[in-house]
């Protein structure tokens, strides 16, 4: 037996490839007599088709293959949710970067010049263009209301607090759209005819999506449509949804066409047209103690989903349910709103609505403290939610939490307190100003609510007579380290070398689907079932007297070919099961919205320049409890990018709109952070092992998204006395700020 | 209709081996690279030269492929990523990449190894601002840069090892 895997830095599975330069992302890859595919967009916010022209003579415009919503064999709708969605518009368009017809061509310079000779006639339709007309109803561009989704969260009685309130607090935060920018840009490319059917290999987070979603769109059977994921470039949400529509419209090019059909965005492409992280406003009223107790939180959260439902009611329930945060508090409400715009559908980013609803909350907080004149520590520390107390759904906490010392140790490390004084002593006399503030939040992990069960996930292990184990699921690693998490687990479970396991390449049509790469479930949930698998496969061979209790890698790899030689395949399944005593109601939104959830306390420090209206994040400290970690420079390194993105959102990232449509879509004006702008990110780990998670481990990949902009902001707020309650803050924001104080 | 502009034939060392390339004088190297040589480990990112995801060495130089004219390296030495590692064995950087976590999606590591090769190079024993500054021109969305500084530190401790 070998030692311990879990908690070891292996390395990286797919590490050597990547360092060479080796690896395949999608756009390594061609085929022969292969076309260039590519979309022709909206040119306006909201209206009717009323003419399509293919313009520019010198175009040979009968060598193009051209698809428009006529040409559509099966449903023009993206299968997700509400199913709203067209993939080519048909009669009205919804937002500017919408698709209406696509072109495809050997000669990929000449198919871009002909894109741009497509002329779409619109008969303009009044649009709506921001959150707040949206919410008023200005016009109505969706449904009946503008509404897509609500929810309505309540615990105890809220209305009965205001009159016994000592303080009753106001405030309202918002926040803007964030990109996705991974690095490498959203592609596939499509094989697609009437015998085999459609075959799409792409950059993606979930390959059962595109699966599901080219069923529908050509109606075909389950076993025509073949999807199959390569090296993907980044996700973080951005390719959770979003590559249903490209792969449905080279599939679309590429069955008119007989040949197959790449379609690549340029970064221009996609960051105009693809998801952004919803921008939010929320409302907040509480009620609090003289002493600083929480008596009755009153939220309002808004998100802006932009023109069609896709995702947004999903990304609007995590938002809610993390909206009164890690906090005791007797009566809750929360009322929440997912509308729409007329953009192009914001999506799924990193933390789904959590770092909308949390930012609000955490700035909210510390002007609750100062109301009932505490400093914001102990204000929350009157307040953290313990074992056995109730969250706003009246989920029971079964676990540990205890915030107060992850509290102390964040302050430790940052020695916060001296910090504190020292600034408060130096800032009057020096130019620069310096400034701490920290957040405490929690993150829930896997599906919300009963998703989990409508799930079902399964994971497959299959041993070859040579002793390898390959793990079958169609959770993909997008850099994250999916493959390298699923061998450790794997391979401690088998009591075998790291090395004879490998991750299969997810494919729909070898590996059974262990549900989407979203939501921090990989590593809690699919490694569960990894977990799981492997015990049973371990099992099969004890059973059946070809491994003794204690055995060796070689006594393994013996056991494996002398199964495999009298049964034939060693294949073992696993597949979900709820943990006991998770029960969830969808109707009244109450009960266990996740089966665990990690804690975190952030804490910023910054340097503000009154001269530059920059703000500099000279230290960030992240301390977390996620159960066991499995891999601590993995780990590490999920913290690490998501306090950057934190980060970005909350001082560097802004996205300039016009007409609903993403202007500054270029990384020349669309500013994220560089390795110069980044402080030293100081990651701690408490670890307390969880009982259903694989080795004991709990999600990770959300909640670094959650904390920074709050912390950020409440470190601008210690530093110079401003409270300000928007993000991103740019310095031009900063300047309107001061000058708005001063007048 | 105006003449079609003429392909012409650029004469350069790419990772060691001498090279004829056939493209048009105005294509860009990145595209030369990756579809006529099938170098495929150099990525585009953003093709407006600020993500450095196509960095190359072109004599030395750590540039951005998306904006260098083909017609521009004649006669130069290129390395791209395919030609960092001799053979089986990996540079020290992608060594340190590797065992530090400095590659997650790795995307824009073929570029980053580049730009920390080429800042050794520059630069054997750089301080911390210096690392910064040296990778300042390659963005990485996933890994928040803390890694790949650690893998570039831990470089320079093999190289002074090896030394």
């Amino acid at each position: 037996m070998t030692d311990s895997l879990v908690g070891r830095p292996v390395p990286r599975k797919e590490g050597r490839r990547k360092v060479t330069g080796q690896s395949r992302y999608i756009d390594d890859m061609s085929f022969p007599e292969m076309l260039y595919g590519v979309t022709v967009r909206s040119p306006a916010p909201r209206g009717r088709i009323k003419h399509i022209a293919f313009t520019d003579d010198t175009i040979p415009w009968d060598e193009f293959t051209i698809v428009t919503a006529k040409d559509v064999p099966g449903a023009n709708y993206v299968a997700l949710i509400l199913n709203d969605q067209p993939y080519l518009a048909d009669e009205f368009v919804n937002h500017m970067e919408e698709a209406v017809v696509l072109l495809a061509h050997a000669d990929k310079h000449l198919v871009e010049k002909a894109r741009r000779s497509v002329v779409i006639e619109i008969e303009p339709l009044p649009a709506v263009f921001s959150l707040d007309d949206s919410v008023n109803r200005k016009e109505i561009i969706w449904g009946e209301d503008n509404v897509f989704k609500s929810f309505h969260v309540e615990k105890g009685n809220v209305d009965e607090v205001w009159a016994k309130a000592d303080s009753i607090v106001e405030g309202e935060y918002r926040t803007g759209a964030q990109e996705q920018l991974y690095i490498e840009n959203n592609g596939v490319i499509a094989v697609a005819n009437m015998d085999e059917g459609v075959t799409v290999w792409g950059s993606m987070q979930c390959p059962y999506y595109v699966h599901k979603a080219l069923l529908k769109l050509f109606n075909l059977p389950d076993d025509k449509v073949r999807v199959i994921q390569m090296e993907t470039g980044g996700g973080f949400g951005g390719k959770e949804e979003y590559p249903s529509m490209i792969a449905g419209h080279a599939a679309l090019l590429a069955w008119k066409a007989g040949k197959p059909v790449k379609i690549i965005y340029d970064r221009a492409e996609d960051m105009a047209a693809t998801t952004k992280r919803h921008p939010s406003w929320t409302k907040h009223r509480t009620a609090v103690t003289r002493d600083g107790k929480l008596l009755g939180m009153e939220i309002d959260f808004v998100v802006d989903g932009g023109a069609y439902a896709t995702l947004s009611a999903v990304v609007l329930s995590r938002g809610t349910i993390h909206a009164a945060g890690p906090y005791n508090c007797p009566n809750v409400r929360i009322k929440s709103r997912a509308v729409a715009t007329n953009a192009p559908p914001h999506g799924a980013f990193r933390g789904f609505g959590a770092p909308q609803s949390i930012f609000a909350l955490e700035r909210h907080l510390n002007k609750v403290a100062r109301a009932v004149g505490l400093t914001p520590e102990e204000f929350r520390r009157r307040n953290f939610i313990h074992e056995g107390d109730r969250t706003a759904t009246g989920q029971v906490i079964r676990e540990k939490v205890e915030l107060d010392k992850l509290l102390d140790r964040a302050f430790e490390l940052t020695d916060y307190h001296a910090k504190l004084e020292r600034f408060a002593a130096e800032n009057a006399a020096s130019q620069k100003k310096k400034g701490i503030g920290f957040a405490t939040f929690m993150h829930g992990a896997g599906f919300t609510g009963s998703g989990e069960k409508f799930l079902e996930s399964v994971v497959g292990l299959e041993a070859t007579a040579e002793g390898r184990v390959r793990v079958l699921a169609a959770s993909t690693e997008i850099g994250q380290g999916t493959n390298t998490i699923f061998s450790q687990i794997a391979a401690e479970a088998l009591g075998i070398d790291y090395e004879l396991v490998e991750v299969s390449q997810p494919d729909t049509a070898n590996v059974p689907n262990s549900g989407p790469t979203v939501a921090s479930r990989t590593c809690m949930i699919v490694g569960k079932l990894v977990e799981s698998a492997a015990l049973g496969l371990k099992q099969t061979l004890l059973g059946r007297g070809l491994l003794a209790e204690k055995y060796s890698t070689e006594d393994f790899k013996r056991a494996c070919a002398h199964y495999i030689e009298e049964h034939g395949a060693l294949k073992t399944f696993s597949q979900y099961k709820a943990p006991p005593g998770i029960e969830w109601d969808d109707e009244k939104y109450q009960g266990d919205a996740y089966g665990a959830f990690a804690w975190a306390v952030y804490v910023a420090e910054v340097t503000f320049d009154p001269v530059t209206y920059e703000t500099r994040v000279d230290d960030f400290v992240a301390v977390q409890e996620v159960g066991r970690v499995i891999h601590p420079v993995l780990a590490a390194g999920q913290i690490e990018g998501g306090v950057a993105q934190g980060i970005g959102y909350a001082l560097y990232e802004q996205v300039v709109w016009q007409d609903g449509r993403m202007i500054n879509n270029q990384m020349t004006n669309y500013i994220m952070p560089t390795a110069a702008d980044i402080p030293p990110i100081r990651v701690f780990f408490e670890e307390q092992p969880y009982l259903y998670g694989p080795a004991g481990a709990k999600g990770i990949g959300e909640l670094p998204m959650d904390g920074p902009a709050p912390a950020i902001l409440n470190a601008i707020e210690n530093a110079i006395g401003l409270s300000i309650n928007h993000i991103p803050l740019l310095p031009e924001s900063m300047l309107e700020e001061m000058e708005a104080a001063h007048a | 209709m105006p003449e079609r502009v003429k392909t012409v034939e650029v004469r350069c060392t790419v990772n060691g081996e001498e090279r004829t390339l056939h493209a048009y004088p105005m294509a860009r190297l990145l595209d030369v690279l990756r579809e006529e040589l099938r170098l495929t480990g150099t990525k585009e990112g953003c093709g407006e030269g600020e993500c450095g995801a196509c960095s190359v060495l072109v004599d030395g130089a750590l540039v951005n492929s998306c904006l260098v004219p083909v017609l521009q390296v004649e006669g130069a030495t290129i390395k791209t990523i395919e030609g960092v590692a001799n053979a089986e064995q990996l540079h020290a950087v992608q060594e340190a990449f590797i065992s530090c976590g400095g590659a997650q999606c790795g995307i824009c590591t073929p570029g980053m190894v580049l730009a920390a090769v080429n800042l050794l190079e520059r630069v054997p024993e750089p301080d911390a601002a210096a690392i910064r500054n040296g990778l300042a021109g390659n963005l990485c969305r996933c890994t928040g840069y803390m890694k790949i500084f650690e893998a570039v530190v831990r470089a320079c401790q093999t190289n002074g090892e090896q030394a």
